[in-house]
This record gives structure tokens, sequence and C-alpha cells, in this order.
């Protein structure tokens, strides 16, 4: 099963209930799939086993073949080539990688060449395998990483993909292979708003969900407010503590500390075997 | 020579576009034949990559100037290989701005920013 965990701000807590629910899944395998800053190998440690470099590829002009006809300006619906009179300009940021231009140029003078956008790195921890996607500084988009890092797991595999904050491509790309989703709240206004956003997401995909509030301090809870209006469960409610936020502060997992924490996670889990299997 | 520059109405006496590759239109002005049209943007409404589309449409319509309050990297990029000169215009109209540029009251272009890709 792949349990995706997503929230529709950073800092609610992704990281933790994933690291602390894949710690307690025997043999389980963690993706982070937050490309843009990866976190899960500063809690589940240990040395890189394996780096394997992500590319695209990307149109190379040959200026002497091209006779300036424009039909790969034209295709282009990504606005990735233009044309100045004198030679065709290729903007690699805004392409696509979709090969068109190459197969639409009559004079040949198109090939794609792989350009490195970021890597996949795979450590393990006790029983935990991780696989890290990283987006290098400066590149707009990573979901060829996230691809990648799918491609690493089979069905059969207890999977626990750490979502991109927010609800945008990357994060569809996290979700679409996951068999159910784990929203995480914090408990403000704010936290209620980002929390719409991904269930609205979700929604769209039809996959099964439920809620994690995260941080819950025992009075008002604008997210929890929105989960009662729109009928969805909560799985685990996980109140503020500053036992957690040392923690999570020196990279340690609360699940692999004190049953306390490990009894929590391990009934978060079945929680979710039972919604799946219903 | 012939002069491009953003507009946000189809009228010569309105005013410059703030934007340059999402402005609605651009005000072409023939400085020989002393005439001037508007040509739609269509990369108004682009995803993404509309300073390049836009500077491909200043392009083919075989611009020499182009003027505009600020331009993107990538905009600038695809301008600057066309040989263009790029001015900054200056409040009022587009026509006002065609005018303070033939009498070489127009100061050249150096305020090109990032971009504003997915922002």
């Amino acid at each position: 099963m792949k349990i995706a965990v997503l929230s529709g701000k950073g800092g609610t807590g992704k990281t933790f209930v994933s690291t602390n629910l894949s710690r307690v899944i025997e043999g389980s395998i963690y993706l982070d799939c937050d490309v843009e800053e990866p976190n899960g190998h500063l809690f589940l440690k240990g040395p890189v086993l394996e780096t394997n470099p992500v590319a695209l590829p990307i149109p190379v002009i040959d200026h002497k073949l091209c006779d300036g006809c424009k039909k790969c300006v034209d295709f282009c619906q990504f606005n990735a080539l233009a044309y100045t009179g004198k030679r065709v300009l290729v903007f690699e940021k805004i392409c696509h990688s979709c090969g068109g231009c190459e197969i639409i140029c009559p004079q040949n003078a198109i090939k794609e060449i792989p350009r490195e956008i970021g890597k996949t790195e795979k450590r393990s921890y006790e029983d935990t395998t991780l696989y890290t996607g990283i987006l290098n500084t400066g590149e707009e988009s990573g979901t060829a990483i996230i691809g990648e890092l799918l491609q690493r797991v089979s069905e059969e595999e207890s999977v626990v993909i750490d979502c991109p904050p927010g609800s945008s491509c990357v994060v569809m790309d996290s979700i679409k292979d996951a068999d159910y989703c784990l929203l995480v709240a914090e408990p403000s206004i704010f936290g209620a708003h980002n929390l719409k956003m991904v269930h609205e997401l979700v929604t769209l995909f039809e996959k099964p969900m439920g809620i994690v509030l995260n941080k819950t301090l025992g009075d008002e809870n604008p997210s929890e407010d929105y989960c009662r209006e729109k009928g969805l469960d909560i799985l685990l409610r996980i109140p503020w503590s500053d036992e957690l936020g040392r923690y999570n502060a020196e990279g340690i997992i609360a699940s692999d500390q004190k049953d306390e924490y490990r009894n929590m996670f391990t009934d978060l889990l079945s929680r979710i075997h039972e919604e799946v299997s219903v | 020579m012939i002069i491009g520059i953003p507009a946000d109405i189809e009228d010569m006496n309105g005013p410059v576009s703030g934007s340059f590759g999402r402005a609605p239109y651009y005000f072409i002005y023939d400085e020989e034949m002393r005439s001037g049209h508007f040509v739609q943007n269509t990369a108004a409404t682009a995803q993404g990559g509309a300073g390049v589309k836009a500077a491909q449409i200043l392009v083919d319509q075989k611009a020499e100037v182009v003027i505009s309050p600020q331009l993107g990297e990538n905009a600038a990029m695809v301008l600057k290989d066309s040989n263009m000169d790029l001015f900054k215009s200056v409040d009022g109209s587009l026509m006002g701005n065609v005018l303070l540029f033939r009498d070489g009251k127009l100061e050249q272009l150096n305020d090109i920013h990032e971009g504003f890709h997915k922002h």
C-alpha cells in the first residue's frame, strides 16, 4: 500500500508524520518527494548508498542546418523557442521536453540531449529504505524527479510518500499512485484554508483520505471545524508538545524513542488499513 | 524604422502597458510611413513563456525599437538577439513616447528583471 502524506503549507508536520509512520511499518519504503527541500534524511539517517542523476531531454539546434522556417517555434506550446531572425533560441527552463520540435523540424536541425536537473539518493535506516529526490537550485519543476522516485517502488511494497507542500503539479504527481492520502493540518485559520486546498485536490483525484490534526491546543481549531463541516475522518490528533518539538529539532524519530508515540502511529496505521479495506 | 510598444487599449493616445509580456496589445509604429497599428498579444494569456512569445511577435512585426517600462530577461534575450534597441517608456501616451523617442529623449532600458515566472 502507498500512503501519501500532504498538506497545503509547509511546516504542518508532513515529515514528522511520514517518518514516524514509515517506522511503524515493517520494511517500509519512504519516498521524499519534497524535492525542493527534502528533509526526511535528517530523521532517517544513513549514508548514501546510491545516487542517480535525473535528466530531461532538451532540444539543441544545429544552426548550420536551420533555415529559419519557424515551424518549431510555432509548434512549441510552452513558448520555449524563439526565432530572432538569425537563429533559434532555446529557453531550457521553459521547455517541457515533449520532443515535438525535433519531430517537426523539416531540416533535421534539432536533436535532444539530456540536461541534468537533479538526482535521487538511496539510504537505509534500520529496516526502512529511504529514497530522496533533490531538485537542483534554480530549476522550475521537479515532476521528473518525482516520476523517478515512484518508479523505485513496486505494487507489493509498503510505501510512505512525503509530498511537497501545496496543491501544485508536483503534489499531483506525488499522490497519483497513492492508495490513501493523509492530510496534515494545523489548528489555525490559515491551516484550515490550506487544508481546504489539499482536500479539494485529493477529492478531484478520488482518493480515500483521512486527516491528522497536528499541534492541537485543546481549544478552538478551525481545521477541525472544516473537517466536521465536510464530514472528513479525523484519524489522529497530536497535541502540541515541547517534547515532540525537541525531538524534531534534534532529528529524532519519536516512534523510535517512546512507546507512547509508537502506539500513536501504530493506531494511525490500523485506522488507515480499516479505511482502505472498507 | 518600426517601433513596438506594449499597450493596454487599442488607442494611440492610450497609456503604455505596465507589462511587456502580458500586455493585451502592441502598438506598432512605422516611422517612415508615419502610421501605426495595433496587434493583439497572443502570449498575454499564455501559462508560461509569455515573454518569449511576446518578443517573437515583435520580431515578426520587424520592429527595430522597443519602448517598454520594463522587460523580463527571456524577452530581453530574444529582442537583443534580434538587434533591437530597447528604450524605457515614460508616463504618457503611446504616441507621446514615439515623439519623445524621435527627439532622442528616451533613455535606454536597463531595467531587466528575472521575470515573474510562476509567481
